[in-house]
């Protein structure tokens, strides 16, 4: 048992935060989260070429760096801390996880290589315009047409949905409910019968969109796994990119906690920094024991992913270690950006902090993939039934 | 990163398990799951005969040294034995204090002839101790201590006078770590001296506590010109304060992992009773049973990293500053909803005039977690100055 960073892993996070700390900047942030594509295509072109990073846990095979999980969370909880704006959540925790439990080999060699190129993001639509973590919210629905399949309905909230070039789709056979005959499908982003619209939200550094499909048409080579087989897959695949969101739910944790004792040291009232004050003090506290308790859940939970990808021992344990650590990170995150703002006083409130950038992504977070009643219930359900 | 065990330390994970099959039966079955926190006034004497059972098996002091009388095992083998003590429902030790405070202390700090004097009777199971550091004026102000230590030249004695309070198992035990001042003009950290004190002798009085609970296993000790040994103060006149501080970083050790395994029994048994009243299907109560056992789960990450993460210097880490606030906070929960799942009936005695089911005592127990060792309150100080690097409060 060695339940630390390797020295390798150590220097992934420190090259992630030096680079995002240079690049990904509170002016970077704000041009990128005004801007329609919500992310500076050079930036994320740079990131591809010299950083590497979307290749980060792809097989050596497809051309990627064949790192892990471990690996994958310790540059997450960077670009948590840095509210990077680029398509790597959607690209690599969305679509990566999707498609390397999915797809086929040959599916693999296609998506995967061009993603490790850079010349393709990507993106997983699974709910409908109703949201919701289980089964039933996906309502699209496929049926087949010969060599073709056709999909008609709506998927929403889909992580830069309006940019990403592959779209992977969940949808369900017609006349199907919950966990039967749902299947996943790479559409790519210029399919006839794909209309995307732009779904403005309260958390602008991620941009989500609606997606309707009419008598959307690709053929059958396009679905991942087998047909009608495919909720376990994704359920699988949702798991492990809750793991990474965890990760940056921790990071954001963090950074509002360092941010806001800088603060609260140089803030001055009463003749005397804030941070003297005790009940600055135990907030600070009660904030550091979440930032802390949240990197242990994401820890354990990113070498369970690992193993979840490899089959190892650990990887029956993937659902509970991703509601673990779904459910705390977000309460953390949120609790911790509340407290900031507290602390920060009356310029906490001002659009000129950052302050309320991780305030938005953080209830934002909160709600994405299962929010921490779904994540509890679901652990309920072990325990209790 | 790495989370699973090598093929030796699960064999002894068998070894272990083994063991405490074969010998938590007969005379000690009832013990089982007795005898924690909360239960310490449980079959104290039967405990201390399983004490030196479990000595006979050399599984006392398992984590010391050999050359102490240890295994000197490694800290997987150390968090492995004792998950399956807490698993198996072994009982609360009575001898835990000088197996995990006193002997450490001794180890790092002690003389030779110290250690050769008190720490074969804590391998065997023998001699109990205690611990007096809390004072009626010294609480969470633990510096602020008033016994006093004087070195009486003709007896050649350090002659104790002063009380102490809090102290668990006083009644039990053999002997007592005492911080006391040795100079009397000295204040706070300055000026104190530790001790080692045989509770039995015409100067010590020990008075127990009655608890909220009705039970006792807190006690007032007096000290009456209680005397100690010239060769019995661990380091010299002065650096009281010194060895109490290393000493307080020994209760953050491996056995915390044991303690854990404790709260899964207790936590096991809430859910058992949640099935048995209905509380289960109740959706607020699912919410709360839930997050309790995540939390617990993550407790227990948090202590892999903390061991993992142990750099040798007793710095503490960030993952350990919190531990404290952390599982205290956690307990007192799992507290409210031991009782809150069992409604109505969590109310009724198990029988007059005042004997509380083992939930109760859970629930009123608890209470104690978040003061003693530091309170919550404490705790935060501590985070928000060593972790922080937050200003202390002001002088008075």
């Amino acid at each position: 048992m060695d339940f630390v960073f390797t020295e390798e892993q150590q220097m992934i996070r420190d090259t992630a935060e030096s680079f995002l700390a240079e690049v990904s900047t509170s002016e970077a942030v704000r041009k990128a989260m005004a801007s329609d594509t919500g992310f500076d295509d050079a930036l994320w072109q740079q990131i591809c070429a010299e950083m590497y990073w979307q290749a980060i846990h792809i097989p050596e095979e497809f051309g990627g760096m064949g790192l892990g999980c471990v690996e994958l969370v310790a540059m997450m909880e960077q670009m948590g801390r840095y509210l990077l704006c680029a398509p790597f959540y959607s690209t690599v925790c969305l679509g990566v996880n999707t498609l390397l439990l999915a797809a086929s080999e040959e599916q693999k060699a296609n998506y995967l290589t061009a993603i490790c190129e850079g010349s393709l993001t990507a993106t997983l639509a699974y709910c409908g315009p109703r949201g919701g973590r289980s089964a039933d919210a996906i309502t699209a629905k496929y049926r087949e047409d010969g060599d073709s399949i056709v999909i008609n309905g709506e998927s929403s909230f889909v992580v830069d949905g309006m940019t990403a070039g592959l779209i992977l789709v969940a949808a369900r056979a017609e006349g199907s409910s919950g966990e039967e005959g749902v299947s996943l499908f790479a559409v790519p982003a210029d399919t006839a019968g794909l209309e995307r619209k732009n779904l403005p939200t309260l958390d602008q550094t991620r941009k989500m969109a609606a997606l309707s499909f009419s008598e959307l048409k690709i053929f059958a080579e396009n679905r991942l796994g087998d047909a009608g087989n495919g909720w376990p897959v994704l359920d699988k695949a949702l798991d492990l990119a809750t793991i990474a969101l965890a990760a940056e739910q921790m990071g954001g944790s963090q950074q509002l906690l360092d941010s806001t004792v800088d603060y609260t040291k140089e803030r001055v009232q009463f003749n005397r920094p804030i941070a003297s004050f005790q009940s600055i003090k135990h907030k600070a506290a009660d904030m550091m024991l979440r930032v802390e308790a949240a990197r242990s859940a994401v820890y354990y939970a990113a070498c369970v992913a690992d193993e979840a990808l490899q089959n190892g021992p650990l990887a029956n344990e993937l659902a509970e270690a991703a509601s673990i650590a779904k459910a705390y990170c977000s309460e953390a995150y949120f609790k911790n950006a509340g407290e900031s703002m507290q602390m920060h006083g009356g310029v906490g409130f001002t659009w000129e902090y950052d302050v309320h950038l991780y305030f938005k992504r953080a209830k934002g977070s909160e709600h994405m993939l299962g929010n921490p009643s779904w994540h509890r219930e679901r652990l309920a359900g072990v325990v209790l039934d | 990163m790495k989370l699973s065990f090598s093929p030796e330390d699960e064999q002894f994970r068998e070894e272990i398990a083994g063991w405490l099959k074969d010998n938590l039966t007969g005379e000690f079955e009832k013990l089982k799951f007795r005898g924690g926190p909360g239960d310490e006034h449980m079959f104290p004497e039967e405990r201390k005969v399983w004490e030196q059972k479990l000595a006979e098996g050399k599984w006392t002091c398992v984590g010391w040294p050999k050359e102490y009388g240890g295994r000197g095992l490694s800290i997987e083998q150390q968090v492995i034995f004792f998950e399956e003590y807490a698993r198996a429902g072994a009982p609360g030790r009575v001898g835990h204090i000088g197996e995990g405070l006193t002997g450490p202390t001794l180890i790092a700090f002690g003389s030779e002839q110290q250690k050769q004097k008190y720490l074969p009777g804590i391998v065997a199971g023998t001699e109990l101790w205690c611990q007096g550091y809390s004072e009626p004026s010294a609480g969470s102000d633990l510096a602020n201590v008033k016994t006093k230590a004087r070195f009486d030249e003709a007896k050649g004695k350090w002659i104790i006078n002063g009380q102490k309070v809090w102290t668990s198992l006083a009644h039990e035990s053999d002997y007592c770590f005492v911080i006391a001042r040795t100079d009397p003009e000295s204040k706070a950290h300055k000026g104190l001296g530790f001790f080692l004190i045989k509770m039995d002798q015409p100067g010590v009085t020990v008075r127990p506590i009655e608890q909220i609970t009705g039970t006792s296993e807190f006690n007032e000790v007096f000290f009456d010109d209680a005397e100690c040994d010239a060769e019995d103060i661990v380091g010299e006149p002065g650096d009281g304060w010194k060895v109490a501080m290393g000493l307080l970083g020994f209760e953050r050790g491996v056995s915390t992992l044991g303690q854990q395994m404790a709260f899964q029994n207790e936590l096991d048994e809430v859910v058992k009773v949640a099935k048995e009243s209905g509380a289960h299907k109740d959706p607020v109560l699912r919410q709360r049973i839930a997050d309790l056992y995540l939390r617990l789960k993550i407790m227990r990450f948090n202590s892999m990293r903390m061991l993992s993460d142990d750099v040798g210097d007793g710095s503490l880490q960030k993952e350990a500053l919190i531990y404290k606030l952390y599982w205290a906070t956690w307990h007192r929960d799992l507290g409210e909803l031991a009782v809150d799942v069992q409604g109505e009936m969590g109310q009724v005695l198990d029988a007059e005039p005042y004997e509380l089911t083992r939930l109760q005592s859970l629930y009123l127990f608890v209470r104690s977690d978040t003061i003693y060792g530091g309170t919550n309150q404490v705790q935060r100080n501590i985070i928000a100055e060593r972790g922080l690097g937050m200003p202390k409060e002001p002088k008075w």
